[in-house]
Order: structure tokens, then sequence, then C-alpha cells
């Protein structure tokens, strides 16, 4: 089983970053759930989204707290005090930054893999606003490989009307393309 | 057949779509809002052809359900945490009036302090009011308990509550498989109930009962419920046979030899699932038993699947304050009292206003029902996950 935590702020689309992986996920016959770590929403405020991917249904019913995968939405966040906690050994940190994936080597310490990709600029070119969830689904995806970009872009088109949906893909292929991986 | 990511409050939408129901009244609250907002959507789109009445208030809601549903609509309504409590001196008058009214309970924390977050202290309250009730694990259990929960609503005229756990179940995505419509409406066909309201009729609703008629008319209710074991026994079988998906009174996982149980109600039951897979896989004789329906309590059952048991543990997530036992506790001490073998039982609170049920939290009740049986008493009530 693959568990993901997602960080961002309210109004960055972090609940629906975390649904349409999921989404994807159930549309390619396997098992999955998001959901946004439980309470009310409020635009500004730091939000968790979460999901888990597996090949079997899933019993656990808790949030997550040792996450496979951690995605940060927000370019502001990525340094935040505790945005590291609970990370598998060998785990991945995809972070939606302009700086190369290696500055943030020393905060992700038990990182396997680091991708950062700038997804702000990206957002803001294709889509004309800062939300981040789309372009840094392109950036999931390349990294991790977990769905295929297909059914993420299928999802959106379900999901948003059509000229949005267009321009939301396109921040995911754009985000796909120039996400920059650091292994070690 | 449809494979489909939903949540669970979608879930419930559906299975009220596919159900083709008449009349839908509520009043918003978290974490419920979604289910009805659906329901708005289909009838909006053309989707569902109902009334929806917006109300002021649950107490208007239910009263408009029974108003409904005494013309012979098929009628739905859903609701959380102070939505149900304002409705319940209403709900007594729905189960009393023999109105078949499904409902959707989103099981949420009753105020003080206030808290929007998941337990059963809602729904508790409510468990002598007279309605069936179903709890519910997963948003694939939320449809399916919601098509049967007419069926059965249909068949003994009586109102079902379906209760759904808050945010861990009712706004987690998860696959659904969502049947076609038209086998749903194959399986509950929108046949009209009696309009009991109709001027050809010489019907008269909320009477006075004097005390010559009192307790006869609620003593009909009473047996109503007992005789809807049958009905709810065969909806569960020919549920089975049509959707292929199995469900009973009580839910068992890992039971066949198992020496200590834990028994649970509600969503945090997959947890416990995994954590009986894990202990399992070490050897462990545990199993699990959760109750899916509470109202009415599946005694017989019960003391059939504890009999080899040693020890059994119970979770409540709701609190009954200077009570003998916390409820679910009370009820299965209650029923185990004369049976031939009774296991030791250890009472457990946890989950209270939303707190995480973990992992470790379900190993340590295992090792606290292991122990208890060993010592051959129970311990006073372990709140788990409560700081000190």
């Amino acid at each position: 089983m693959l568990e993901i935590r997602w960080h961002g702020r309210g109004g960055q689309g972090v609940v629906t970053a975390a649904e349409i992986l999921a989404i994807a996920a159930i549309n390619e016959g396997k098992y999955a759930q998001a959901f946004a770590a439980f309470g009310p929403e409020r635009r500004g405020a730091p939000v968790l989204g979460f999901t888990r991917i597996d090949d079997e249904n899933i019993l656990l019913r808790t949030q997550i707290y040792n996450p496979d995968i951690i995605v940060v939405l927000d370019s502001h966040i990525c340094n935040m005090k505790g945005i590291e906690d609970g990370l598998k050994n060998d785990g991945i940190v995809i972070l939606n930054t302009p700086l190369k994936p290696e500055y943030y080597a020393e905060k992700f310490k038990n990182a396997k893999k680091i991708a950062t990709v700038d997804a702000t600029t990206i957002a803001i070119k294709e889509i004309g606003s800062p939300i981040t969830n789309t372009a840094i689904l392109g950036a999931v995806i390349k990294t991790t490989n977990i769905v295929k970009l297909r059914s993420i872009e299928l999802v959106i088109r379900e999901r948003f009307r059509k000229e949005i949906a267009e321009k939301n893909i396109k921040a995911v292929r754009e985000a796909f393309n120039q996400t920059i991986i650091f292994e070690r | 057949m449809k494979r489909v990511a939903l949540n669970g409050n979608y879930a419930v939408a559906y299975a009220v779509k596919m159900a083709d129901v008449d009349f839908v009244a509520a009043y918003p609250i978290t974490p419920q809002t979604p289910i009805v907002e659906k329901i708005s959507e289909f009838i909006a789109n053309g989707e569902l052809e109902a009334e929806y009445v917006n109300v002021e208030s649950e107490h208007s809601a239910i009263s408009a359900c029974i108003g409904a549903s005494l013309t012979g609509a098929r009628v739905f309504t859903a609701t959380s945490s102070q939505g149900l409590a304002y409705m319940h001196e209403v709900l007594f008058m729905a189960s009393s009036l023999r109105t078949p009214i499904v409902m959707a309970n989103v099981n949420r924390a009753l105020s003080h302090p206030l808290n929007i977050w998941n337990d059963h202290s809602d729904a508790m309250p409510e468990r002598d009011c007279g309605w069936i009730q179903f709890w519910v694990e997963s948003a694939q259990e939320a449809f399916d308990t919601t098509i049967q929960a007419f069926k059965i609503a249909e068949e003994v005229l009586l109102p079902v509550m379906i209760n759904l756990d808050g945010f861990i179940l009712s706004h987690v995505y998860e696959a659904v498989e969502l049947p076609d419509e038209e086998l749903v409406r194959e399986y509950i066909p929108s046949k009209p109930l009696i309009n009991r309201v109709s001027p050809k009729l010489s019907y008269t609703i909320g009477v006075v009962g004097p005390p010559e008629y009192y307790f006869e008319m609620k003593y009909q209710a009473l047996e109503a419920i007992e005789r809807s074991r049958n009905n709810i026994n065969n909806v569960n079988k020919e549920f089975s046979k049509v959707f292929g998906r199995k469900y009973g009174n009580v839910n068992e996982h890992m039971m066949e030899d198992a020496k200590y149980v834990l028994i649970t109600m509600g969503a945090v039951t997959g947890t416990a699932k995994f954590v009986v897979n894990e202990l399992r896989k070490k050897g462990e004789k545990v199993g699990l038993l959760s109750i899916r329906c509470f109202r009415p309590f599946p005694k017989d059952e019960i003391i059939k699947l504890l009999e080899d048991v040693k020890g059994v543990g119970v979770l409540d997530r709701a609190l009954t304050p200077g009570g003998p036992g916390h409820p679910l506790y009370t009820d299965i001490c209650c029923a185990l009292y004369n049976a031939k073998n009774r296991p030791i039982i250890q009472s457990f609170v946890g989950g209270l206003g939303g707190r995480d049920i973990l992992i470790d939290d379900f190993i340590k009740m295992f090792e606290i029902v292991k122990e208890v049986s060993e010592e051959g008493r129970p311990k006073p009530c372990i709140y788990i996950g409560l700081r000190e």
C-alpha cells in the first residue's frame, strides 16, 4: 500500500489533487482512498490531504502518519518545520519550488528521491491563477509513475468544464516535463 | 454495474436517487450536507423526480417527512449531531405513526464543546426512539444499506436510520460498485404506499392516546420492530442474491476459532480488521464482530457467535455518564447475561470528538482483552487515547 500526504493552503486545491489521484487509480482498477485532514476548510490556512492506493481493498480508516510520499503544493511551506514528519525511510518528496531538489536534501534526510517543479509559474502561465494542484500531479506522475498520465487527464476532463480542463491538462504535461528528480 | 469513486455521502445520495424517492426535506449540517446537496443537484438536473422542501430546521424537516410519508410517498432525509438531537421528540412520532422514512445520520459529536468531528454520541440517545438503526463500515455498505433500508422500512412500516461515520467515511473517496439503476428499481419498485391522509379513507392521525389506549399503541410499535428481524434477515439474503454482496446483522471477521474478540460499530471496524489480520499472522487467535443492525439488537446471533470465546472487548464511541456502562457495552452485557457460556467482557471508550483510533490503540485493546481474560475479571472501562 502506498500512502501519500499532501500539504498546501486552503484554495490551492490540495484535497482535489488527493482526490484526482485516487479516482485515477480507482478507474485503473486499483483500490484507493482520498480525504482531507478531517474538519472545516478555510482559504489560506494550512491544509492536509491524504491518498492511499493499493491493489487490494483498503481497510484502514486512520489519517496517514507515516507517508511513503510527501507532496507540497505551496512553495512557501517547503521548509516549514515538521513538514517532513513521519516520512518513511527511502520515501519520496515532491515539492513546488523554483529551487533545485538538492537544496532540500538536508531537510528531508531520509528521502530516497526528491523532485521539484515550479508549479506556481506553470499554473499562472497555463491556467492564469496560482492554483497548483493539477500541475503538481504532473510532477507526482513523473516521479512515481503510480498511475498513467492519461488516467489523470481523463479524471480532469470529467471533473472540469472543457476549456478549464484543457488548460489544466496543459499544466499537468508542462509540469511532467519540467520536473527535476534528485536520487540518492 | 459501474465501478466508481465516491465518498460515503455521495454513495448515500446515489442510493436515494436510484431508489426513486418522492420527497426529501432536510436542513444542512456538517458533515451531512453533501448528501442533500447532491440530491438537490439530481432533482435540479432532472435525474430524480422528487419534491425537495427547504425547511428552516431539522424539527421541521422530520415533521415534513412524516406528513409526506403519511400520503404514501417514499421519503428521505439526512442529518447529523445537533440536527438529530433537534429532531428528538419527532423521531418517536415517526415510529409510532409507522411512517417508513429513511434517514441517513452522518455521525458527529454533540456539543459542548462544539465539535464537528466523528463519534456516536448523536445516535446513541436515539436508540430508544423506535427506529431501526444500521451502522455501516464503508461507502459501499452505505450505498447498499440505503437501498435495503427502503425495502425494510416499507415492508414493516417503521422508519430506518442509517448511521455512517462523519468524515472518516462521509468524506473519504473510495471505490464503490454502483448497480444499474433498473436493477435497483426492480428490487424496490415504487409501489404507492397507503395514503393515510386521503379524504377517501377514514384515518385519524396524531390523536390523543389516553391511558386506555396509549399502552396498546406503543406495544404495537414494539412488536413491529421485533417482527422486523425476519424482514431484515430476508432482505439480507435476497440482497446478496440480487447484488452479490452479503451482509449480516452482525458482520464477523476471523471468528472461526477466535478466543479474543473485539466488538465495534461503524467505519473504525476497518482499522480493527487490519489489526486482526496482522495479529493473525503472528498466530494470535483474535476475531472481530461489528454490530451492523443495532436496533433491533441481534442478541441471539451475538450469543451464538461468542459461545466459545474467552474474552470480549467492547468499543464504545459514546458515553452513558453515570450509567452502569457505556451504551454498546451495556447492551452486550445484557445480551450475554443469561447465556450458557459467558466470556469476560471488557469495556473500552475511544475516538470521542473525532480523535483518531490508531492501529496501536487496537493492538493495545486486544492485549488488554487477553490479559483480563487470563485474570478472569475485567478492569473498569479503559479510555483509549485519553491524555492523562
